[in-house]
């Protein structure tokens, strides 16, 4: 077990920055999931700290010792692919024994050790099969296993669920989350997938073009996302999104956007001018035309059996979409009325940094009493 | 910074690439710098050590010499008109044999057979075959009636030439199938089939699906084969040595090389040859290089 | 092509027959055009056979089917320098291929999957050593041969054949390399594997169809060279089998001996059509390979 600590981590790629200046201190035993849209640098800045990719600029260290200069197997580290890359000529014995008799370990002990391991995953029936004999699950668990056998201070796992349909895919998160509980690990994880992040991560780290936007647990990204690509990042659907005009004095601004709406706001802390405002699909209702805070036709439903999603039209360029339980009363292509309540409104400067206002600013801190017991579905 | 590991797997690659190096180094760079030198002396074969340097000369020499355009000459007609034809060809069998056919991997197993048999053996067939006197071929177009006595196809000056690119091409129009067809199947079948259910004609498709997608595998293909045709030399060595109808540039650099003994202008020669198809490379790439950035223009 | 012949764009349906019959007609003009192929790639190799089971006045006289008279065979195998030239085929082929294979995935691995910065000038080095016309590097050779006293020795066909097996099979292993996933690499560094035992523990085994239709490409190539063979071997019973056929003849231009050529011929060529029936797709996805992603 161990703490990773990246400083000013960078990356590039023939002069094509990747990685830009990363920090970042993970604490021993901590779950951190790297989360991103497709090139942000997630799977590069996991096989920064893996070894697999030389650092351009920047310090890594493991357990305190600085490992920059330091192999990939000699980190200490363990390393579960996306596509598994099990040794296709290998039986899962072997595979999962490989690093053991790489090191020159007695055949016997290597026998041991994996059989050890197979029994833990499951998968001791299946030792003498090659990969290709194997179910996605099954590979995953070798995958798994092999990455255990070397007993390592820090499990890197890149993307490994995508690859399996989606009722596998939430056995085997339940499983990952199980052997964290059990072997305690310093476990690193990368994944576009929403549910994956905000169930298994003790932190969650959001990347964006190579820079970290915000580190936090899945609710402060939730409650409190530090910017618009945060804000949107987390939460399915995503928020809905607007921009607004804005008038006032110091910080006290008159917002006016689509669909008729017109807002009062106090801006606290960062005094920038707001620009876009966001409320999540789950914070609105729908109301009757004119007696919410905006207006709009009701274009379409989608019925998914245990929620509902409406899709409202504010004008030509902005529609918003509603979480509902039940399906509303409200036919298509009638007007109808959203609402929400002051705390859940978001806003946004130009450059998209998310501003405190009077309202949000109680919200965020009863949200977090409220929801510290009881987590969020995503 | 972790240069440390950047340059370990550097190190790596240089001793893992060092054995392929150093032979090139030997049976190439060695002796192409060694054929350029001597193309600046005088030297003769029987005594390669008794030599003084005289300049240009040889080069001179070369393009002074009849003979030399004469093979110049013969091995452009030849690159030129047999490359043409197999591509065509080419395009022509690749096309037939991607369809839904019936033997389609006999055929495609067919096709390799021209391509492995060695030149020399391929010449030697054909030469049998087109005698004069008993050559299959003359026996079926006498018996058809198409001519009164045996055509001497390959002792007639002027239709030896035509015999070389015939049998060049039976022999490397297999290469031009393979890499066209495997064009033609990395266009994705849903492009043809929407095509086809839009009702686009079959001459149109080819025309304005197949071939767009289908130039930059031809590209490369007419690219090794001319260089490859540019070098021709055991073809019509084999059916003619000595006849200038079909002396190609190589034979030509090798005659005076191996059988005149004139190691410098041999040497000189060579070289007027290895230009001459860099040249055309570098013209080709070129032009293939413009085509791609033409491609890629919004 | 025959495609030509199908199909204005149905405006107006025609009647279902009609379009059935158009369909037949289309697939009888493909039936001919495969035959008509056929014929064209396989007659002359047919041919020869043929040729070389007649004797005598049979030999002039055009029937189409062997007469199995194996006398030219039997001449051919009782000859000692024809014999000699096909073991010294095999031998300079054989040996060329293995070099030419060991060098080559040696290379290929650094080239295919190690990072550094002069690797794109090398691939392109060594793209352009496998264009330049062999006659060119003649004098050179020939002075290297003979300062080895390597001359009118089969071993020095296989040094020079490296010139061209070596470029070829480089460039088509690196491009098999590069197919393979490069997580599968990741997992072994991780394992704590060293480069050699990547490549000899994960790579090798996973790349025996590879390395098959690598090696018989060099094969066929050594094995059909000519210039070289041609020019470095003096004496018959040193030479390979292609020049031993390119040099046979007869006293005059009507006592051409071409039964026993075509004997010869087809004997030769056996091996080398077994191979190619039998690791057709290898041999393609080879060619391809080299020539579709260069």
């Amino acid at each position: 077990m161990a703490s990773v600590e990246l400083k000013s981590v960078s990356k590039s790629y023939g002069g094509n920055p990747v990685i830009r200046g990363v920090d970042l201190a993970i604490r021993d035993g901590e779950f951190i999931v790297f989360v991103g849209p497709s090139g942000c640098g997630k799977s590069t800045l996991l096989r920064l700290i893996a070894g697999l990719v030389p650092v351009t600029d920047g310090e890594i260290s493991i357990g305190g010792e600085p490992v920059t200069d330091v192999p990939a197997s000699k980190r200490g580290i363990a390393f579960v692919f996306q596509s598994y890359a099990l040794y296709p000529h290998m039986t899962v014995a072997r595979n999962i024994g490989f690093a053991l008799e790489t090191l020159g370990l007695g055949r016997d002990a290597v026998r041991n050790k994996v059989a050890e391991v197979a029994k833990l995953l499951k998968v001791d029936h299946l030792l003498a099969r090659r990969p290709r004999e194997l179910s996605g699950g099954q590979r995953q668990r070798v995958a798994i296993g092999r990455a255990l056998v070397r007993k390592p201070e820090v499990f890197l796992f890149d993307e490994p669920l995508s690859n399996l349909d989606s009722d596998l895919r939430m056995e085997m998160r339940i499983e990952i989350a199980r052997l964290h509980d059990d072997i305690g690990t310093t476990m690193i994880y990368v994944t576009h997938d929403q549910a994956e992040a905000m169930t298994l991560a003790d932190r969650i780290v959001v990347l964006n073009h190579g820079v970290i936007e915000q580190v936090g647990s899945p609710q402060e990204l939730y409650h409190t996302p530090k910017s618009r690509f945060v804000a949107g990042f987390v939460g399915s659907p995503r928020m809905n999104f607007s921009t607004v005009a804005a008038t006032g004095i110091g910080a006290d601004w008159l917002l006016s956007g689509p669909g008729g709406l017109r807002l009062e706001s106090h801006v606290t802390g960062n005094r920038s001018t707001p620009a876009t405002v966001g409320v999540r699909p789950e914070a609105l209702s729908i109301v009757a035309p004119g007696s919410g805070r905006l207006d709009g036709v009701l274009e379409r439903i989608e019925d998914l059996g245990h929620e509902h999603f409406a899709y409202v039209r504010l004008d030509a360029d902005n529609s918003w979409v509603v979480r509902l339980p039940a399906r509303p009363r409200e036919d298509r292509d009638t007007k109808v009325g959203l609402s929400f309540r002051d705390e859940d409104l978001f806003l946004f400067d130009e450059s998209g940094a998310r501003l405190d206002h009077a309202a949000s600013h109680e919200r965020s801190a009863a949200a977090l009493a409220q929801t510290s017991g009881g987590g969020i579905a995503a | 910074m972790s240069v440390k590991l950047a340059r370990a797997d550097r190190r790596a690659a240089w001793m893992f690439m060092a054995p392929m190096l150093v032979a090139m180094l030997v049976v190439a760079v060695w002796p192409l710098a060694r054929t350029f030198y001597f193309s600046f002396t005088d030297a003769y074969l029987d005594d390669p050590t008794n030599y003084s340097l005289i300049g240009f000369e040889n080069y001179l020499e070369v393009i002074g010499d009849r003979t030399w355009w004469i093979a110049v000459r013969n091995t452009l007609l030849f690159t030129v008109v047999s490359v043409a034809i197999e591509t065509v060809l080419g395009l022509g069998i690749a096309l037939l044999i991607n369809q839904a056919i019936p033997g389609r991997g006999l055929v495609r197993a067919a096709i390799l057979v021209p391509w492995a048999i060695p030149v020399v053996v391929a010449t030697k067939m054909w030469e049998w075959m087109l005698n004069d006197q008993f050559g299959v071929l003359n026996q079926v177009l006498i018996s058809m009636g198409l001519i009164d006595h045996g055509i001497a196809w390959t002792a007639n000056g002027s239709l030896i030439m035509g015999v070389v690119i015939f049998i060049d091409v039976w022999m490397t129009t297999p290469f031009m199938v393979l890499l066209i067809l495997a064009g033609l199947q990395m266009i994705p079948g849903e492009i043809m089939e929407a095509a086809e259910v839009d009702g686009i004609p079959a001459w149109k498709r080819f025309w304005s699906i197949v071939l767009p997608l289908l130039k930059p595998a031809i590209g490369v293909a007419v690219l090794f084969r001319v260089l490859d045709a540019l070098r021709m030399f055991d073809l019509a060595y084999v059916l003619a040595a000595s006849s200038e109808q079909v002396m190609t540039a190589s034979i030509y650099a090798r005659n005076r090389l191996i059988s005149f003994q004139e190691l410098g202008i041999g040497s000189a020669a060579s070289t007027w040859v290895f230009l001459l198809v860099a040249f055309v490379a570098i013209l080709i790439i070129g032009v293939l290089r413009l085509d791609r950035a033409a491609g890629e223009a919004p | 092509m025959t495609d030509a012949a199908v199909a204005l764009p149905a405006r107006r349906r025609r009647s279902s027959a009609s379009y059935r019959l158009e369909r037949r007609i289309k697939k009888g003009f493909l039936v001919v055009a495969v035959g008509l192929v056929l014929i064209y790639t396989l007659f002359p190799y047919y041919w020869a056979i043929v040729s070389s089971t007649k004797q005598g006045a049979a030999l002039y006289r055009n029937t189409f089917l062997p007469a199995f008279d194996l006398t030219y065979y039997k001449a051919l195998y009782e000859n000692r320098i024809f014999l000699g030239s096909l073991v010294n085929s095999a031998f300079v082929a054989s040996s060329t291929t293995a070099l030419s294979l060991i060098l080559g995935i040696s290379a290929a691995y650094a080239l295919g999957r190690i990072d550094f910065p002069q690797r794109r000038g090398v691939l392109m080095t060594i793209l352009m050593i496998s264009i330049f016309p062999q006659v060119v590097v003649l004098s050179g050779m020939f002075e290297l041969i003979n300062w080895l006293g390597l001359y009118n020795r089969p071993s020095a066909l296989i040094l020079t054949y490296l010139l061209a097996t070596v470029p070829f099979t480089t460039w088509i292993l690196t491009t098999f390399i590069r197919e393979f996933p490069r997580e599968l690499e990741e997992a072994a560094i991780i394992d704590g594997c060293s480069h050699f035992r990547i490549l000899t523990k994960i790579l090798l085994p996973l790349m025996g169809p590879s390395l098959a239709s690598t090696g018989i490409l060099a094969f066929i190539l050594a094995w059909n060279e000519f210039l070289f063979a041609l020019t470095f071997i003096l004496t018959d019973e040193n030479r390979t089998v292609p020049v031993a056929i390119g040099l046979m003849g007869g006293s005059s231009r009507y006592e051409y001996p071409f039964g026993q050529i075509m004997a010869a011929s087809v004997t030769v060529t056996l091996p080398l059509i077994i191979l190619v029936l039998i690791f057709q797709r290898r041999i393609v996805a080879g060619l391809t390979a080299g020539a579709v992603k260069g």
